[in-house]
Order: structure tokens, then C-alpha cells, then sequence
């Protein structure tokens, strides 16, 4: 398959050979800001987070509650029917415990993203966020989070809150 | 489903998998669109269309990379068109390139997938961030890895299956890269569980062995109809099943332990190739390998093993290249290299190799008459599947 091979083998340049200059580059920056309006559905519910509340939606077709809402039912397609104040406690769905941060830079002490089942909605649907209080080691995090295991939103202080998803600090364990 | 022609695959082209390449995606594309013209003895006067595949614009940081690769791929003044659909786009780019001949618009068609990773500064990651909800899940300080950690975690969980058994998946697949000419330095080699366990944690449970590379490469298929196929060559290897599936991108609202749409890919893949015993009819695969994980996660969703069999069919050997079922002979994304687009048009050349008995040192010990390539995309959310049979 690869005798072509021969006649391209492939230049291939190492980190260095860009950050010292031993080839040619052109470089260039994105210049690039937006601003996104939160929409009907989300800017509701970055509403109900200010006010320290979870709002999720309702379709009466398929009786789903989901988070995060949405204004229309993808499974029925057609408009869901109402909003409904769910729990700000859940069951850890899964986790990891993240040493990498958006750059591939690493760091000391993980975050431990989850997936977090919200109390009154649907089975199985939730949201993802983060979890705290439990430990900051690798084997602290992994002897104390469990799959299934119930834990509760800690807030930002009410004067703190933006109507973002970082209302919510992080989740915690609780009794359960 | 009715369709015109019966489409050929006549010939494949790969470059060298690079961490860096000084090549340009365009040099990239042409090199590899050119071993494939060469491998079918045709020319690119002879290709009445050209198909792209490249992944996100932002790696290259070129908009419209469709367009910039066009020169490269020979898609200029003739029928030219980009699919894109995350890291399963190299196996649809197969697809796409199929409904243009099997259509009967075009007697062949010419299919070339790219990525150029590199020059994403300081790493491609970064760019990979836009892929999560700009409102509910990037402020929380996402990185590309954590999707992968948690759909892993949750599969781990669900069938208890420990790191150790997913780690075998790297010592295979970084074994088998050993004999790819195309493979990328430092990628491939011997390695033992205890070194891929032992290497750095990223996002537990994601160790750093169990991770495709970042890489720059291209590869292109030849498509032709049947009757191009029966005049050009005497070893025809056909496209006897395409399937391909999206999922919600609410990835939060269902169980990850599972890829649905994997398996209506393949189901609709299978329909087409009258397969109904995939365990039997399909005799290698070319699954989808990104993180180690992930080929035994994708062979479940591909009917190729039950929910939570894979890892033990690992364990057993089968999926060696002398097993009952080789997967990912070719070394695969995590012994090869991930150029996104063209790690998955990478699988399906790999299959056309295997079963024309052209793939040298990676050659399966059991005779094939039929193999499968697969890739996966998006926000687990992606199934894309081809089937070919000699
Ligand atoms: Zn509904």
C-alpha cells in the first residue's frame, strides 16, 4: 500500500523547529468576541438559578421533565407545556477528576466534573456541573464520589448570582 | 432502499501521520489524493466529482477549509462537495462519496478527508472547547477530555469493567501500529498494561496512554460504479452497506453507558449489506478508537459483541490481528494517529488493503471477505458506518 511512500515521506517538524525559527511561519490571532443572548428556554432558567431555583420544562405528550430547557419537545416536536420547579439535589450519574485545564495546561488539585440526575425530573436526565467537598487527590476524590451517590447544589450567595450556570458553585454529598 | 449503481472502492492513499507536518493541508490533501489516482490507474481528469472531509475550521484556522483544500484535492471545476460531522466525517466522507455514484450522477468520484491539527496554538484543545454548550457547560471551565472521562466512567460502571482490561485495548492497538508504514513517530510500540496505567492520569479515568495523538495527515479513496470497476480492475472491493445515525445533543438527558446510534448506523449498514449474523458475516473491523475505550464501547454498539461482552472478547484474543475477529489491524487511532477526518478514511483504506491481502505486515491471519469501518462524532452523539466485501 505504501510504496508512494517513497516519493512522499513527509516533512515532519518538531515543536522547537517553530519556536526557534528554523522554518518560516506566519502567525495570527483570532480577533473574535461574542455575545450570546440566553434564549427563551435557558434565559428562564439562568432566571430561576438567580433566584436560587431549578426550573425545568414539561411536555404533557411524552410526560418528560428535562433539564436543561428547552422550549420544545425534540422526541414529540412540537412546543412542551409548562415549567416546572424541580429539586436542587440529584444522584451523581458519572464523574472524572479532571487534572487538565481548556488549554492542555495541567494542574495540582482536579475539578471533578459530573453528570448530575436532578430530583423531579425524568429518570436519568440532568445536567452537567461540578462536584465539591470531596477531597483533593486522586484517591481522596475516588474513595469518596460514587455513582448514584446523592448530593445537593450549594449556592452563590444570593447578591452573587449573575443568572448563569455558575450560580451554582458546585454539588456536594449529602445524606440520602 | 434503490439505488443505481453498485460502487467500487479501486484505490487508497494515505501520507505519513505527523505531530507537525510542514506540509500544508493542501500539499497534504494532494499527496494523498494522488497515491489514490495512482493505486486506481486513473487520473484526476478521470473523476467527475470530488468529496471532502475536514474536521472543524478552527484547527487549521481556515474558514471555509472545504474551499482552501479544494486545489489540493483536485476539486476545482468539477462537482465538489464538504461533509462534516466531527470525528465520524472520514467514514462519511465514504458515504457521501457512495450516494455520488450510486446515483447514478457520477461514474466516479474521488474522496479525500484531511486534518491539519497542528497549528492550533498552543494546543488544538482549546479549539475543541466551542464543541460544549456555549450557556450550561463551557463557564464551568471545560476541556475536550471530560466528555470522554465521563461516557468511559459510566460504561466502566455500568458492565464493572476494571482499567486494567481497557488498557489492553492501547497495548493491542499501539502493538499493531508497529507494522503501519503510515504511523506517527513516538505513537506505536510495546507496551505493557502496567505502562499504560502507570502513565499520567489526564482526566481520571482517562490515562494519557489511553489517547490518540494529536496529528496532521490526509488520506483519499477511489470510487467508481460498477461499470468503471469491472473494466479497471479484476479484485473489486465493493461498498455493500452504508448506515449512519445522529443522537440529541441533550448528552446529559441519556445513559452514555450505550451508543444507540452506533448501533442503528450499523443496523441500517447491515440492512443494506443483507447481513443479519454480524458476528459471522462481518470478519474484520476497522472500529473507531480515539480512546481506548471506545473500540469496546463501539464494538457493543455495533452488534459485533452484547453490552458489556467486548472487553472479555479482548481479553480472549479475538480481536488480535489472528483472532476470530480482528479490530483494528491497522493499529487503529491510538497506534497510528488521530488526523481526525482522515483517521477515519484511514479505517475504511485500511479495510480496502486488508481485503484485497495488500496489507503487508498488518495482513489478518484469517481469510476476509468482509470488513467494516466505523467512526463516531460530535457530542457522543455521531454513528457513522461502511461495509465492504469483496
Ligand atoms: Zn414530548
Amino acid at each position: 500500500m505504501s510504496h508512494h511512500l517513497k516519493e512522499f515521506p513527509g516533512v515532519p517538524l518538531k515543536d522547537s523547529d517553530i519556536q526557534e525559527g528554523k522554518v518560516l511561519t506566519t502567525r495570527w490571532e483570532v480577533k473574535a468576541e461574542y455575545a450570546w443572548d440566553t434564549g427563551v428556554a435557558l434565559g428562564e432558567f439562568f432566571a430561576g438559578l438567580k433566584d436560587g431555583r431549578i426550573l425545568a420544562r414539561q411536555c404533557d405528550r411524552c410526560g418528560r421533565i428535562v433539564v436543561p430547557p428547552r422550549m420544545f419537545c425534540e422526541w414529540c416536536h412540537r412546543p412542551n407545556d409548562r415549567w416546572v420547579e424541580v429539586k436542587d439535589t440529584g444522584r451523581v450519574n458519572t464523574f472524572s477528576v479532571s487534572f487538565v485545564l481548556w488549554d492542555a495546561s495541567r494542574v495540582k488539585v482536579p475539578s471533578v466534573p459530573a453528570v448530575i440526575e436532578i430530583d423531579g425530573c425524568t429518570p436519568g436526565v440532568g445536567f452537567m456541573h461540578l462536584l465539591g467537598n470531596v477531597g483533593t487527590t486522586l484517591e481522596e476524590i475516588l474513595a469518596r464520589v460514587k455513582i448514584g451517590m446523592p448530593v445537593k447544589a450549594v449556592w452563590r450567595p444570593a447578591s452573587e448570582r449573575t443568572g448563569a450556570i455558575t450560580d451554582i458553585v458546585h454539588f456536594v454529598p449529602r445524606e440520602g | 432502499m434503490g439505488y443505481k449503481n453498485r460502487v467500487a472502492v479501486l484505490g487508497a492513499g494515505l501520507t505519513k501521520f505527523m505531530r507537525r507536518a510542514q506540509e500544508t493541508g493542501k500539499e497534504l490533501c494532494f499527496e494523498a489524493a494522488r497515491m489514490a489516482l495512482d493505486s486506481a490507474g486513473l487520473e484526476l481528469k478521470d473523476m467527475e466529482a470530488v468529496v471532502m472531509s475536514t474536521a472543524p475550521d478552527a484547527f487549521d484556522g481556515v474558514h471555509m477549509k472545504g474551499e482552501y483544500l479544494a486545489d489540493g484535492a483536485g476539486g476545482f471545476r468539477r462537482p465538489y462537495m464538504r461533509s462534516y460531522v466531527g470525528g465520524g466525517s472520514g467514514v462519511f466522507s465514504v458515504i457521501h462519496g457512495w450516494y455520488h455514484v450510486a446515483s447514478g450522477h457520477f461514474d466516479t468520484c474521488l474522496v479525500v478527508a484531511e486534518e491539519k491539527m497542528s497549528p492550533c496554538m498552543p494546543h488544538p484543545q482549546a479549539a475543541f472547547n466551542a464543541i460544549y454548550d456555549q450557556f450550561t457547560e463551557r463557564p464551568l471551565g471545560v476541556n475536550l477530555l471530560w466528555i470522554f472521562a465521563l461516557e468511559m466512567n459510566r460504561y466502566m460502571q455500568v458492565h464493572k469493567i476494571p482499567l486494567e482490561t481497557i488498557s489492553l485495548v492501547s497495548v493491542k492497538n499501539k502493538k499493531n501500529g508497529l507494522d503501519h508504514p503510515c504511523a506517527q513517530a513516538g505513537i506505536p510500540g510495546e507496551y505493557t498494561v502496567k505502562d499504560i496505567m502507570d502513565s499520567e492520569v489526564l482526566v481520571w479515568p482517562v490515562h494519557r496512554l489511553m489517547v490518540s495523538p494529536v496529528t496532521d495527515a490526509a488520506a483519499a479513496v477511489v470510487l467508481v460504479s460498477e461499470r468503471v470497476a469491472k473494466r479497471m480492475t479484476d479484485k473489486p472491493v465493493w461498498v455493500e452497506g452504508v448506515g449512519w445515525h445522529l443522537d440529541s445533543s441533550y448528552w446529559t438527558n441519556r445513559d452514555l453507558y450505550y451508543p444507540k446510534y452506533v448501533e442503528y448506523a450499523a443496523r441500517m449498514a447491515y440492512r443494506m449489506a443483507v447481513i443479519t449474523d454480524p458476528r459471522k458475516e462481518i470478519h474484520l473491523a476497522e472500529v473507531y478508537d480515539p480512546f481506548a475505550y471506545k473500540e469496546l464501547h463501539h464494538m457493543e454498539g455495533l452488534l459485533l459483541a452484547d453490552k458489556g461482552e467486548a472487553p472479555r472478547l479482548l481479553e480472549k484474543g479475538v480481536t488480535q490481528r489472528d483472532g476470530d475477529l480482528p479490530v483494528c489491524p491497522s493499529g487503529g487511532l491510538m497506534g497510528v494517529g488521530n488526523p481526525i477526518a482522515a483517521a477515519g478514511l484511514m479505517k475504511v483504506a485500511e479495510v480496502f488493503w486488508q481485503l484485497r491481502g495488500e496489507a503487508g505486515a498488518r495482513q489478518v491471519s484469517r481469510p476476509v471477505k468482509r470488513g467494516l469501518a466505523q467512526a463516531w462524532g460530535d457530542l457522543m452523539q455521531v454513528g457513522t458506518v461502511v461495509v465492504l466485501g469483496v
